[in-house]
């Protein structure tokens, strides 16, 4: 008897824990507030910057970014030491408890988008996709305001 | 116990002990020495800089997010000063001149407040200016054949006479920032009527 007691129990823990690991996190994600700065031809790196929001009950881990305007797009993590320098790192997964949001902004996280592919124009959007760590995506428009812009209103 | 802590004082900031760590304050730019051009092409220097209140500070143009933001606040700054600024000297010092040339620095600063200038020099001026400010920058290489450039992202206030007023750190809000600037063009209207 005993052996299959146990494979019932294992079977059972299978059955119970396949949604929590595999499809309920990032469905419940929102992206809030996205926008990103203008650039100054294609060499340029660019930003963009969003909150985004886990209103789910488990939590999600953004894994990685897509976008067709970035060969290179990545979540770095800009730091700015006791001595004044500034400088920025790939940021790793980011993960977000539920009901809790990450902020996306200037001098902290941000959407790194290196080897531009397209020009950055002021008025226009692009989509960016994340990526998350059960296999989920959302794919966001994000506005492009002008060089000067310090927040989502512009 | 007093000229102990003073002594201590003096050791950590300027003798033998001061730690890398610790941000020296900058030279009066009377005690600097280096040549650059500026976004419309003219030679300047740290001596262009004596008779207005200044604020300096260090970036790249290739930079997608410190140094639009530092851009972008004393934008705001200079906005909020309003006819103050007039007078002063706000310059934008690139660490990065392989990349930012005299043309990249005009077409950079035109996107933010007027008055800020773009100035530009060899690797080796570049050197001067920032060891006279006590700013430091590396080169650090990035994926795919690229880099970026770590550097010290504090703004630097200067009087009149080039003595040195005060730092604002990195995103200083608004309103710390602005009296501060404020406090230097009142101490300038006092010195020179
Ligand atoms: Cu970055």
């Amino acid at each position: 008897m005993k052996p299959s007691i146990t494979a019932a129990v294992i079977a059972s823990c299978l059955f119970i824990g396949l949604p929590t690991t595999t499809v309920a996190d990032s469905e419940d994600v929102v992206v809030e507030n996205a926008w990103a700065r203008a650039s100054i031809g294609v060499n340029r790196p660019g930003a963009a910057y969003m909150t985004i929001r886990n209103n789910g009950t488990d939590s999600a881990t953004l894994v990685g970014l897509e976008t067709p305007l970035s060969m290179m797009p990545d979540i770095h993590e800009t730091k700015t030491d006791a001595n004044g320098v500034s400088s920025m790192a790939p940021a790793g997964d980011i993960m977000i408890p539920p009901g809790e949001s990450v902020s996306l902004e200037p001098g902290g996280l941000h959407a790194m988008l290196m080897r531009p592919q397209i020009k950055m124009v002021e008025g226009e959007t692009f989509p960016l996709t994340l990526n998350f760590a059960d296999g989920g995506t959302l794919t966001v428009d994000v506005p492009i305001l002008g060089i000067s812009a310090r927040g989502p209103e512009g | 116990m007093l000229a102990l802590a003073l002594y201590i004082g003096w050791w950590q900031v300027d003798g033998p002990g001061a730690p890398e760590l610790v941000a020296q304050r900058p030279l009066p730019l009377t005690q600097m020495e280096f040549r650059m051009t500026d976004q419309v092409g003219s030679m300047v220097g740290p001596t262009t800089l004596l008779g207005n209140p200044s604020i300096v500070f260090f970036g790249f143009t290739y930079c997608p997010d410190v140094c639009p933001t530092t851009l972008s606040d004393i934008s705001g700054w200079l906005d909020d000063l309003g006819d103050g600024v007039a007078d002063m000297d706000v310059v934008f010092i690139t660490v990065d001149p392989e990349r930012d040339t005299v043309a990249a620095m005009a077409e950079y600063v035109s996107y933010f407040h007027p008055a800020i200038q773009g100035w530009s020099g060899t690797l080796s001026e570049t050197a001067r200016a920032a060891a006279g400010f006590r700013a430091s920058y590396e080169k650090v290489a990035t994926e795919g054949d690229d880099y970026t450039m770590n550097h010290t992202a504090s703004v630097f206030l200067f009087d009149s006479e080039g003595q040195f007023a005060g730092t604002i750190d990195y995103h200083e809000p608004r309103e710390f920032a602005v009296p501060k600037i404020r406090r230097v063009l009142t101490r300038t209207e006092e010195e020179t009527s």
